[in-house]
């Protein structure tokens, strides 16, 4: 994939089960199967094949796409089995080929995506009653095995040829990119002696071993191997508190009207100004009353507004990533009636037990998440007309800045901005460090968390906001247009580089958790490795990777 | 709220009264600024009627107004050089681009920290000079720092105006903390250090004026030319009145000459180095004035800044500020390429380098600077040589007594010689003022408020302000 192949096609992440290329996906009760059996021939881009089971975006924008849909539509699946149907190939991980010739942008974005979607599996099992069980049925290579780690039990087959390995240093001179080291000593809680044996090792570790060094959780021969999967998947059911009779909520392809410089959904737009390098995201708010029962709501299915809008701002994140990446400033702003916003934040708190409305939560969560790890600068623009309330006011929190107009613009009768807090910004969507977003904004003063405490509820102007340090700025009508203006052509005229570094930095403080770890490491050490010439360079070793011919590295340690 | 006239207050061209943005800004700025301008303007004159010129409007009949005025009633304008059609931007890497109207974003910071650098110099000379009414030598001085004194005044209006108009919240706080700084202070002094020295005496005053607002006029002419057009304008005009200022010190100086020769002469002095003698006459003696002129002229030298400097190089690649009358400069206004001699000490001797030019945007102004001063100097020397007494005053080398630049490390003589830290520690009394000249200095200050009449150490002007008799009351003490 050259830098003009990976530019000019533009990525779609919508798809369903029946325009898979690479993904099984069947059902028996409880128990769903996820079996991964890739199509060679079928990758995204043209200049490689996808061998050995080995994945590009394309299978993963699949793999995204099943574990939505195992949550939202299949209520009755409480284990979901990852397998492959290859013979002695679980999965070799990301193409190498793909990763050789994909710009420096194209595997940053990947590598995010496809981390985000490990967490997603994740999530799932702690938190959806969704638990996923792997069953390694052949060899599981370098993001074959991080695969695999995300799920919560890890079954190899022991027949004297499936391994999990981590390949990566020995073999391409750069670092496992989906979590794969943070999971080994964090998750696994694999020693890490051990483990540095385990990363040199390019055939990987089998069979009992990979049980003692806690690489996988069971090792089992063939004869008994799928009987055992079974049994497991069964008992880990057993724990789950998913419905197994409620109804599915299907999830209907996304209707958006898309041109060069905008892009209409229902409850969202976006538009490109490409001077200021800016997208600004409209939401809207909800378009109907609240029918303030659960049955109505499942009715309505995706259309029922909190869930409509969490999969087109989803939808609008990801094509922001990897279509647009000389945008580099996401501007949020809000469209709609505050209480209404309310009634809807308040329907959801008072439900969240309910699976569906976990489901909707939890997918916000992980949709707030997608917003904090995005590499471009975020600001909010909270202006009169706006319902930033409850859970949408989250994304005022989730930005490096927020201004809030004082008062009205001239010759504009809607009424004065406003922002509201609830229970929503309280502890319903922990970014990746596990502390709320307003815990993390107010790191190191709780009094202040408090103080906003204190106002939930209040429909909070702008003076009051500043006051409580809720806004980054207050501006009045004179000076908004100018200032707005300066901002966006300052921060254009910043290095993007520099901007990525600084704002990731800035956005999580306090505490590491596997999470933070995970996506700050990748981006600080891999993003460093896979711009050096020891691993991509004309001699480095993913460029030679195949050719038969050893990299030559510079021996300087750095 | 009142709502204040505005445009009857503040004499302007920028259409105040329709500007809700400046006016917002000013409601808040403008009783802050008289505040100001009571407690650290001119000590003890506030409620004296001054003959004072003031600007109404940038053309032939408005520039100049003279009438009595109050000082805090003084009607301090906000008047920019009229815009001219269609003007390009004349340098750096926007160059043949339209000028701009408002900021560039990339460049707020870079143009904000010029204007405030620019503005902080304005009201810390009304600060430096506040005392210099009670020892004023004459009604005709006492009037002149008056005025001088309102000028900067207006200039710091001018360069808040900028502030309000063009960098929202950030201005306005900027603009708050030019009236907080205070000159000299421990804590919250001047930004520049020529701007935290002390005015103590007249003829400090009349040095200040001649080479220290005479760096203003190179920073005013290198900022005349900014892509930021509004910030060209109001520097255009703010280049007429440092004429004036610069008038002040340069014929204050040239009178304290007249008077020491005059009485040289009458008294048949010989040497005109015999320190002793002179001052038993109760006038400035001649290398007494060489010390002021070496220490104001090495302190503003300090002002230019690094000659290297990244910082000037920033701001004339980006079109914001540019060399001293940069559209008479024969060159590509680019800079890329082309190198610039700047004068060094490589191993203990002066040899001028060829630096790459854009580098050594400062130097150069400070260059032209130099030049600018050395006329000054051919004026001063022409007087004494009127009387035929045989004593040069002249510029002492620009390496002498600099904290700042190429030669903060130097140490050198007034002629340019290179010599060690002892020999300066015990030499600089001869070079630079010491107590005792400082002290004979003032006790020569006494005021003198009668009209017509001037103190013993300094003749009386050629002409009085806007064609006034000699014995004009230019400030009415009495009343």
């Amino acid at each position: 994939m050259t830098s003009e192949s990976a530019s000019s096609i533009q990525m779609n992440f919508q798809t369903c089960p029946e325009q898979y290329q690479h993904w099984n996906l069947s059902f028996d009760g409880a128990i769903a199967e996820l079996i991964l059996d890739v199509n060679e021939n079928a990758g995204l881009f043209p200049d490689y094949e996808l061998k050995l089971n080995s994945y590009d975006i394309g299978v993963d924008i699949e793999l995204y796409d099943a574990i939505q849909r195992l949550r939202f539509e299949h209520p009755e699946v409480k284990t979901v089995i990852i397998s492959s149907a290859k013979d002695t190939m679980f999965c070799a991980g990301a193409n190498i080929r793909m990763l050789a010739g994909a710009t420096h942008g194209h595997k940053v974005n990947f590598c995010k995506f496809t981390n985000e979607t490990r967490n997603s599996i994740e999530d799932a099992s702690k938190y959806s009653g969704q638990t996923y069980l792997c069953a390694i049925n052949g060899t599981a290579a370098g993001g074959g095995y991080e695969l695999a780690l995300a799920a919560d039990y890890l079954i190899l087959k022991d027949d004297g040829n499936a391994a999990v390995s981590l390949p990566e240093i020995p073999l391409l001179a750069v670092l496992p990119g989906t979590g794969g080291l943070t999971r080994l000593v964090d998750k696994r809680k694999v020693r890490r002696d051990l483990s540095d044996v385990f990363c040199t090792v390019e055939e990987g570790i089998k069979g009992k071993k990979a049980v003692d060094w806690r690489l996988v959780d069971e090792a089992v021969p063939t004869s008994k191997f799928d009987e055992r999967v079974r049994a497991k998947a069964k008992e880990l059911a057993g724990k789950s508190d998913r419905p197994a009779d409620a109804l599915p909520v299907k999830l209907h392809p996304i209707t958006k009207n898309m041109t060069e410089e905008a892009c209409e959904y229902s409850y969202l737009r976006f538009d490109i100004d490409r001077k200021t390098r800016t997208a600004t995201l409209s939401l809207n708010g909800p378009s109907r009353k609240l029918k303030d029962d659960l049955d109505g709501v499942v009715e309505q299915e995706d259309q029922f507004w909190p869930l409509a809008l969490a999969r087109e701002l989803d939808d609008a994140l990801l094509h922001l990533r990897f279509n647009e990446p000389s945008i580099g400033t996401l501007i949020f702003k809000s469209t709609g009636d505050v209480q209404s916003v309310l009634s809807y934040d308040t329907f959801l708190h008072e439900n969240a037990e309910h699976w569906l409305i976990r489901e909707i939560l939890l997918y916000w969560k992980r949709t707030l998440k997608r917003i904090d790890v995005t590499s471009k600068t975020l600001f909010a623009f909270i202006e009169p007309g706006s319902c930033f309330a409850g859970f949408l006011a989250e994304l005022v929190f989730a930005v490096d800045r927020s201004y809030m107009l004082e008062g009205q613009f001239e010759n504009d009768i809607r009424a004065q901005a406003e922002l509201v807090l609830s229970q929503s910004n309280f502890a319903v969507f922990p970014m990746a460090n596990e502390l709320t977003r307003l815990e993390s904004r107010f790191y190191g003063e709780m009094k202040s968390v408090d103080n906003a405490r204190s106002l939930i509820g209040k429909r909070l102007e702008a003076p009051d906001a500043e006051a409580a340090a809720l806004v980054t700025y207050s501006l009045d009508d004179i000076d908004w247009e100018d200032e707005i203006r300066i901002l966006l052509e300052e921060r254009a005229s910043f290095s993007p580089d520099a901007l990525t570094g600084m704002e990731a930095n800035l956005r999580f403080v306090g505490p590491e958790t596997m999470e933070t770890k995970i996506f700050g490491r990748l981006t600080a050490w891999q993003n460093w490795i896979f711009q050096r010439p020891n691993a991509v360079g004309d001699e480095g070793a993913l460029s030679l990777y195949g050719s038969g011919t050893r990299a030559d590295f510079d021996k300087k340690r750095v | 709220m009142n709502k204040v006239d505005y445009d009857n207050l503040i004499p302007n061209n920028v259409d105040l009264s329709s500007d809700r943005r400046l006016q917002k800004a000013l409601e808040k700025w403008h009783p802050g600024y008289i505040d100001w301008w009571k407690q650290m303007g001119p000590d003890g004159f506030q409620d004296i009627d001054v003959y004072l010129r003031t600007a109404v409007s940038v053309d032939q009949e408005g520039w100049a107004k003279f009438g009595y005025v109050k000082m805090p009633e003084y009607r301090w304008g906000i008047l920019l050089a009229p815009q001219e059609e269609g003007r390009k931007i004349g340098f750096g890497q926007h160059i043949g681009e339209p000028v701009w109207q408002e900021v560039p974003g990339e460049y707020r910071a870079m143009l904000r920290r010029l204007i405030v650098i620019q503005g902080d110099t304005e009201p810390a000379s009304v600060e430096q000079q506040r005392y210099l009414g009670h020892t004023a030598p004459s009604l005709y001085d006492m009037r002149n720092v008056f005025q001088v004194n309102v000028e900067e005044g207006r200039h710091l209006w001018a360069m808040v105006y900028l502030l309000h108009k063009y960098f929202g919240r950030d201005g306005r706080d900027e603009a708050e903390d030019l009236l907080m700084r205070r000159s000299g202070d421990k804590d919250t002094p001047r930004i520049l250090g020529a701007f935290n020295e002390e005015t103590p005496d007249w003829l400090s005053f009349f040095m200040f004026t001649t080479f220290t607002d005479r760096d203003s006029k190179m920073q005013l002419e290198a900022l005349a030319n900014s892509g930021f057009d509004p910030l060209a304008r109001t520097t255009r005009f703010m280049l007429t009145e440092e004429g004036h200022h610069m008038f002040v010190g340069r014929t204050g100086v040239e009178r304290v000459i007249r008077r020491a020769c005059e009485l040289i002469k009458e008294n048949g002095i010989h040497d005109p180095s015999d320190v002793g003698a002179i001052r038993g006459l109760g006038v400035v003696d001649l290398p007494t004035l060489q010390k002021k002129i070496n220490f104001h002229y090495s302190v503003t030298l300090d002002l230019f800044g690094a000659e290297i400097s990244t910082n000037a190089s920033n701001a004339f690649n980006a079109s914001l500020k540019g060399r001293f009358r940069e559209f008479s400069i024969m060159d590509d206004h680019l800079l890329h390429d082309s190198t610039y001699p700047v004068l060094k000490n490589i191993d203990g001797k002066f040899v001028k380098v060829h630096e790459p030019a854009i580098n050594a945007v400062n130097g150069r102004l400070c260059d032209d600077y130099i030049d600018d001063c050395e006329q000054v100097m051919t004026t001063w020397n022409r007087v004494i040589k009127e009387y035929g007494i045989d004593y040069k005053l002249s510029l002492p080398h620009r390496a002498f007594n600099r904290k700042l630049g190429e030669f903060s490390d130097t140490y050198a003589t007034p002629s340019g010689e290179i010599i060690s830290a002892d020999e300066w520690q015990s030499c600089q009394g001869e070079w630079l003022p010491d107590n005792d000249d400082l002290h004979y200095l003032l006790s020569l200050m006494q005021q003198v408020i009668e009209p017509g009449k001037y103190a013993n150490w300094i003749s009386p002007p050629r002409t009085g302000i806007n064609g006034q008799s000699g014995d004009f009351e230019y400030v009415r003490i009495a009343a």
